[in-house]
């Protein structure tokens, strides 16, 4: 129960004047601006625009900045921000097999066309702490090292796969995919609405229902088919121009796993698959969408529930989003006087009893 | 439904170069906008972009992206734009091109700004290129010493 | 495109839609009220209160049906262009737009589910005079009775009592618009 209580308009303004002031912190340090945010954080921006659920880089880093390096308070300032935009509509599927690849990997073949590209990873780093990047006046590094390049298109790895019916297929459709934005998401959910759930979800949330995949509950045998990082053009289809155009480019990451499949009463033994796609560079987050895609399509693929929470669709899709999470949680921290009371009230007169019972007994 | 891979016609191509354009470069291009009636005021908007599952099966909802639009006329000549962010002159700018693109003029603007873009975008995306591929791993076969 | 559809719409969208949109809160807060609405000039046979009612609710997500002579190549092109909103059939429509004798029956339009009451259509009904007088209105946002001028009554008493499900009214004439709930008791002058 709340009760409405008044009087701490003025402690609520000063607080604010205060962390206004915190926000900026010593005015003696030079500011930053939003393209140093965008440009120098730009994995914090990934996360922001893909949490938050709209891809807008400068937005995502004023929302950094404002909330002050908390990347959930920034997700929830995004989240609000976008509820005051018009929807002018949706665009075409973007085409990840036109993507202009910066990075693509592949764990299931060494050799595949196209070729392993390693891109601007962290991999292959000795994770140790780089102190000259805390010395002033950093010189900016030389420009990276260039090779002859094909600007043709890189084929989806499961493409290969699919060619001698190793791997069960996603046939293309054009249904209206339901949106969790706009009607209440209803369980069960189709693998599409899953996979909208998933991509805005908490990246700590779906990290760890996916590795608990890996240790062994509901455990799916994934590899990573492939992983792919870069830019695909977005078109729309333009109803008073009757065709579509592009508006245009995001960049993306793209995880398909490939698992082991023993085959059901319908279908032979083939390896299926689990699918990830996430705004921005975000490939912790999109390796791990796709395990636990994969983990939630136990039924369709006529496998056992066992039981394992990156199973159970209500404990993945109902908790993964870190805003309504957060709403829940704190706001238990705000004045609840008149139910803790009502509690108090409870306690006391149940001690009361106990004690007249004993002291009966005795 | 993507029109991608099918061929575009010329206005689709310009459209779309136009929309992907930095707005500041396409400033520096056209600084100047002949008079214009305005249609629809330039408008901030979101776009939901679609995904496939498994890249390329039943379409998905990825997440929104801003988009601004326009509407306006110029002499006889109506022109749209949808551009990506909330760039109000971008797409003011964009639309009056797609305008002048149609109209007697359109040799001049094809010139002085979308063979400049198309150029610009061209190097932009072979660096990339060129850098990914210069991370490409060369795979050799380390051969181990049993058979001398 | 007809060129005529790209005209007629909000020149100052943000302001105008608030304006319009507080209008159509009052007048189905209070049924039988008449309150002014502009901003909007589509072609016709679409009444300008008509025009700023879909300008300010619909777009690509609500589907929009246009009933009878509303269902024109003008109004087709000016629908798309300035609210985006999918025209369809009278099943599949948030709304629907025409006069009383065009979308009839009415019972084809949605009243939503037990669940979600909400998902009920929403009837734009143009009418050629609008006027405080007629059927008696009872009912939440009315504090005695209210009178409006309403095409008919029966129609109206069917939908009340399907209530909390039913779809719901406004009447656009001119500048000007009144509405109708589905929580409004409507009795016969």
């Amino acid at each position: 129960m709340y009760v409405a209580v008044k009087g701490g308009e003025r402690a609520i303004e000063n607080a604010h004047a205060w962390l206004a002031e915190e926000r900026r912190g010593d005015p003696g340090i030079a500011e930053m601006s939003i393209a140093q945010i965008r440009a120098q954080l730009a994995l914090a921006v990934n996360r922001v625009m893909a949490e938050g659920s709209l891809y807008d880089p400068d937005l995502a880093a004023l929302a950094i900045k404002q909330a002050r390096g908390d990347l959930i308070e920034a997700v929830f300032l995004i989240r609000a921000y976008r509820t005051t935009l018009p929807r002018l509509g949706s665009s075409c599927p973007i085409e990840t097999a036109q993507m202009a690849v910066i990075r693509r990997i592949s764990a299931t073949y060494k050799d595949l066309p196209g070729g392993q590209v390693l891109g601007p990873t962290f991999d292959y780093t000795h994770r140790l702490l780089d102190f000259k990047l805390a010395a002033e006046g950093e010189m900016p590094p030389p420009p990276a090292p260039t090779a002859p390049a094909s600007c043709e298109d890189v084929p989806h790895v499961t493409a290969m796969l699919n060619r001698d019916g190793m791997i069960q297929t996603e046939l293309r459709g054009t249904a209206t995919p339901p949106d969790l934005t706009r009607t209440p998401m209803e369980l069960p959910a189709n693998r599409a609405l899953r996979l909208q759930a998933i991509t805005r979800g908490d990246e700590g949330f779906i990290l760890s229902m996916a590795y608990s995949t890996q240790r062994g509950y509901g455990r799916t045998h994934a590899f990573v088919g492939e992983l792919r990082i870069g830019t695909v053009a977005v078109a729309m289809e333009i109803a008073e121009l009757g065709f579509a155009v592009d508006i245009g480019a995001i960049e993306v990451t793209e995880c398909e796993t490939v698992n082991q499949f023993t085959g059901s009463k319908t279908e032979p033994p083939q390896f299926t698959r689990g699918y990830g796609l996430v705004f921005g560079q975000t490939e912790r987050k999109a390796i791990a969408m796709s395990l636990v895609d994969r983990a939630l399509r136990w039924r369709e693929l006529g496998e056992d529930f066992v039981g394992a929470p990156a199973q159970d669709e209500e404990f993945v899709l109902m908790h993964a989003d870190n805003v309504q999470a957060t709403g829940f949680l704190e706001h238990i921290k705000l004045p609840h006087y008149v139910d803790f009371q009502a509690e108090l009230e409870l306690v006391r007169r149940l001690r009361a009893e106990a004690l007249a019972t004993q002291e009966a007994a005795e | 439904m993507s029109e991608h891979s099918l061929p575009q016609t010329p206005r689709q191509i310009w459209m779309g170069l136009l929309a992907r354009a930095p707005a500041a470069r396409l400033a520096e291009l056209c600084p100047d906008l002949p008079p214009h009636e305005v249609l629809r005021a330039p408008e901030v908007g979101a776009v939901m972009v679609e995904g496939r599952i498994g890249g390329t099966g039943q379409p998905f909802n990825l997440g929104e992206m801003t988009v601004t639009r326009c509407a306006l006329r110029v002499g006889s000549l109506v022109g749209h734009a949808y551009v990506q962010g909330r760039d109000k002159d971008h797409a003011r700018r964009a639309a009056v091109l797609d305008a002048l693109l149609q109209g007697d003029q359109a040799a001049r603007y094809r010139r002085q700004v979308l063979d400049v873009l198309q150029a610009e975008e061209t190097t932009a995306r072979a660096t990339r290129a060129a850098k990914a591929a210069a991370t490409k791993v060369e795979f050799f076969t380390l051969v181990r010493g049993d058979d001398q | 495109m007809n060129p005529a559809a790209l005209e007629g719409g909000f020149t100052n969208a943000a302001v105008q839609s608030a304006q319009a949109f507080r209008a159509a809160l009052e007048a189905m807060a209070r049924p039988g009220t008449l309150q002014p609405i502009t901003g909007a000039a589509p072609p016709a046979p679409m009444s300008p209160a008509a025009g700023a009612l879909l300008l300010t609710l619909c777009d690509s997500t609500t589907p929009v049906h246009l009933a009878g002579a509303h269902d024109c190549a003008a109004l087709r092109d000016w629908v798309t262009f300035h609210c985006g909103a999918p025209l369809v059939g009278a099943r599949d429509a948030s709304f629907a737009l025409g006069t009383w004798e065009a979308p009839q029956p009415v019972d084809r339009f949605a009243i939503g589910l037990p669940d979600y009451p909400d998902r009920a259509a929403t009837l734009i009904v143009e009418t050629t005079a609008l006027g405080q007088t007629g059927a008696r209105l009872r009912g939440p946002g009315i504090q005695t009775t209210a009178a409006l001028s309403l095409p008919e009554s029966a129609a109206f008493q069917a939908n009340h009592a399907l209530f909390p499900l039913g779809f719901d009214c406004f009447f656009a004439c001119e500048g000007q618009i009144a509405a109708l709930p589905r929580s409004t008791i409507v009795e016969a002058a």
